[in-house]
């Protein structure tokens, strides 16, 4: 028995859960799952030392933990917090938090240039998902947003700081996934910027991963930009024999018909990556038949993509008659039979002025 | 008169150099220390004080000491933080300037304490000039043997070298200090792990402020009882204030503790009162970033008491009547000052201060300054009052580090004691131009709902 992990007991949202010691408040409410799981803009289970940055993930811890069960005085970041046995933390139950993380949200908007309907990253967004749950739909906000140029970094990337939030996933990612650094951030407080030094282009084989964990759009794929939107097209899970072998080569395919659009690696349910990719494969190989498929992707049929989406979907069997109990559909009639007005028989162009509902009715008589 | 340890004799003729310094009783307690005590008797005598941090958070130094994680084979650092940027605050500087080998001093005994072997001074880049003085005194203490090897040949070594930091005022902020020493862009980190288990190079390190370093070579020498004597309740000792704004001698100085806010302000001894014979508005008692109080509420508790110059006393009543002794940077307002624009310029700093890394902070510190730049320059609207409200609210707390709640305070107690002079620029936008709104709500402060 000296071998087993210890146990923690932790209470979240009411709900109780044993976790091994050392585990995350985040990582703990998302073994319960569900909306318990606090949402994480900036935390990233596979890079090291990210998280605590975004603030939206903040929970309340009620009780500390049973030896010592006192409150803490803040809100904590539950990313970067981990668990004490005994511990009671209220996420979605505390109004605190609600009230914060609307905050936080609403912090995070108020410099995005919001520009969705242009953006590639729209309907995979973390930050559209989080604003859809806690953001208002008007803003207080009254002043110029700020912008940065476009930059190019490299043939592949393009960085738009505009839509950035810092939650310095990218940076993490270049730091333990690649040999050198070469970008971080330039300036500090809301000037701050994610940049190279004088627009060095990023060239390690796997710098392309920072698309993947960008939670918006702000580094795109060049092979992609502009090409399709997410949602049209239908993902589907495939394989190749990658010749880096620090690559795992499972990638999702995003296809159209038999055109590949692109390459990303595959995430899982909190939309974090599961294995990273190198360029050669997220940007060399746009074609079918250089990849063995294995089926299609499962989405979470919340998401938007899920609307292209072909497996489980559940088509309502009824038809409108059967829902109407038999009635008919009025809408589905002729307008002209049930309207007075504009009837075929009328010329309008013989009224003088602009035609009342008189005009119809005389002609009736 | 009050009893002065720090500046004692700051009036001496070449205080500033090791010979003078030495012949006026300095380096006593380095003496005491390593020929009769051991580290943790240091640390006793430091707790038994009641010595309270001198930066701003006034956490007991002693306890502080005494959570350093003493892991095998690991060593230790003790790092000074003389990145001194708070506005309204230069006691530091004054004493650096003017008594360098009093913070040697205390920085070799604190070392002895901590088991730092290598000791940092971090220190803000624009005092170019007090980097030369502090490095000409290390130099002369280094001559005559008070750092280096088997200091005394009592077997411990020391060395302590100075770091200059590049300006930032979050680099103050113990974590982003560390990092800054480090090499690394000063980002704040996230705690736990504390600095006392992981601090720079992931070795157990104590972040203390200058005057807190400073003022262990008085409690070696007079003992920590005798220390904890001076002052009021858990306000033990003497505090440097810095004092500044419309008062008739701004300056340094040097008190107990026990003598009132009042008195402090008005006696030929210390401020001497409100310059050009104009009336007292209001005041910050310790530095930019606590809450600013209006006359009535500074001079007198919300009990009713008179409000003395001591942690206890200032923070009385909480934030919604009180305020903090922060860093002991007292910034005085007369009656011709204006609130809105005080607010903002605050606001503009800990915009530029901000370190990005966090959201609430990167994004409402340059919201708050936007919102009242306009309503400073006449543009503003009633709801932007409780809009700046809203905003404050929401970051503090929310932040990584205390900058967040920095910026937030002086917003809302700006708000919470002055509602009246926003809404009169509000409604006033061209007379705010050209005048000020006077003594604001000098009697009695708005009630309000607070945070």
């Amino acid at each position: 028995m000296a071998d087993a992990p210890k146990l923690f007991k932790v209470t979240i949202d009411n709900i109780t859960i044993e976790v091994e010691a050392g585990t995350s408040i985040l990582q703990a409410a998302r073994k319960i799952g569900g909306d318990v799981a606090p949402p994480a803009m900036c935390y990233y289970t596979r890079l090291k030392g990210s998280g605590g940055k975004c603030r939206t993930c903040l929970v309340e811890v009620a009780a500390g933990s049973t030896a010592d069960p006192r409150p803490m005085p803040k809100l904590v970041a539950s990313c970067r917090t981990n668990v004490m046995d005994g511990m009671i933390v209220k996420n979605i139950t505390s109004e605190k938090v609600i009230d914060a993380r609307n905050g936080v949200v609403e912090f995070l908007l108020i410099n995005h240039p919001l520009d969705c309907p242009i953006c590639d990253q729209a309907g995979e967004c973390d930050l559209q998902n989080l604003s859809y749950e806690h953001g208002k739909e008007g803003t207080r906000y009254e002043f110029p947003r700020r912008t940065f140029e476009k930059h190019d970094l490299g043939p592949y990337i393009q960085l738009h700081m505009t839509r950035c939030i810092m939650c310095f996933r990218c940076v993490y990612t270049a730091d333990q996934l690649t040999e050198k650094r070469v970008h971080g951030i330039l300036d500090r407080g809301d000037h701050a910027e994610i940049a190279t030094y004088i627009q060095k282009s990023l060239d390690h084989d796997f710098i392309g991963n920072v698309i993947d964990v960008c939670p918006v759009g702000a580094l795109t794929d060049k092979t992609f930009r502009f090409k399709n939107r997410v949602w049209f097209l239908k993902p589907l899970d495939a394989h190749r024999q990658c010749s880096n072998p620090k690559c795992s080569g499972k990638v999702t395919l995003w296809n159209r018909g038999e055109e590949v659009f692109r390459v990303t690696a595959r995430k899982d349910q909190w939309g974090e990556v599961e294995d990273w990719i190198c360029n050669e494969c997220r940007f060399e190989k746009k074609k079918t038949s250089d990849w063995t498929i294995e089926g299609p992707t499962m989405i979470n049929r919340h998401s938007v993509i899920a609307q292209g989406h072909y497996v489980g979907v559940q088509k309502p069997q009824e038809v409108l008659y059967d829902v109407l109990d038999g009635r008919k559909p009025r809408l589905f009639m002729d307008i002209h039979s049930v309207s007075q007005v504009n009837e075929p028989g009328r010329d309008l162009s013989k009224i003088e002025g602009p035609a009342h509902s008189t005009d119809f009715i005389e002609n009736n008589k | 008169m009050g009893r002065k340890l720090l500046l004692e004799k700051d009036g001496i003729e070449g205080i500033r150099f090791y010979d003078v310094y030495r012949r006026e009783g300095g380096y006593r307690s380095v003496e005491k220390v390593l020929k009769s005590m051991t580290p943790d008797q240091v640390t006793d005598e430091v707790k038994k004080s009641g010595l309270r941090g001198r930066g701003g958070a006034g956490f007991p130094t002693g306890m502080k000491w005494s959570f350093i994680a003493k892991p095998e084979g690991v060593p230790r650092h003790l790092v000074c933080n003389a990145d001194e940027s708070e506005p309204g605050t230069f006691k530091d500087r004054y004493l650096m300037e003017f008594i360098p080998h009093l913070l040697i001093e205390g920085l070799i005994v604190s070392s002895y304490a901590l088991g730092s072997n290598v000791t940092y001074i971090y220190i803000r880049g624009e005092y170019a000039w007090i980097i030369d003085i502090l490095e000409q005194a290390i130099t002369e203490a280094k001559n005559n043997g008070w750092l280096g090897k088997n200091i005394l040949g009592s077997g411990f070594d020391c060395e302590i070298y100075v770091h200059r930091g590049a300006g930032a005022y979050i680099c103050g902020e113990e974590t982003a200090l560390i990092e800054s020493l480090e090499g690394k862009r000063g980002n704040p980190r996230i705690k736990p792990p504390f600095p006392a288990v992981k601090g720079a190079w992931d070795r157990p390190t104590v972040v203390n402020n200058v005057e807190t370093l400073a003022a262990v070579v008085p409690i070696i020498n007079i003992s920590g009882e005798e220390y904890a004597k001076i002052g009021v309740g858990k306000s033990t000792g003497t505090k440097l204030i810095s004092a500044c704004g419309n008062i008739n001698k701004s300056g340094v100085y040097e008190i107990d503790m026990t003598i009132s806010v009042e008195e402090f302000i008005f006696s030929e001894e210390y401020c001497g009162g409100i310059a050009n014979g104009k009336r007292l508005k209001a005041c910050i008692p310790g530095g930019s970033s606590v809450p600013i109080l209006p006359a009535n509420l500074l001079l007198k508790t919300a009990k009713g008491d008179t409000r003395l110059m001591n942690y206890e006393s200032l923070s009385d009543g909480g934030f919604a009547k009180g305020s903090m002794m922060g860093s002991g940077g007292f910034i005085v307002l007369d009656e011709d000052q204006c609130v809105v624009k005080n607010t903002y310029t605050f606001a503009r700093f800990y915009r530029h201060e901000s370190c990005g890394q966090c959201s609430p902070c990167r994004e409402g510190t340059g919201w708050m300054e936007k919102i009242l730049k306009n309503i400073d320059t006449g543009k503003g609207k009633m709801s932007d009052i409780d809009l700046l409200w809203d905003i404050q609210r929401k970051i503090e707390g929310n932040t990584i580090c205390p900058l967040g709640d920095a910026a937030a305070w002086p917003v809302a107690a700006a708000i919470r004691h002055f509602r009246d002079e926003f809404e009169w620029h509000v409604k006033n936008p061209v007379e705010c131009l050209n005048r000020n709104y006077g003594l604001a709500n000098y009697a009695e402060p708005l009630q309000l709902a607070t945070a």
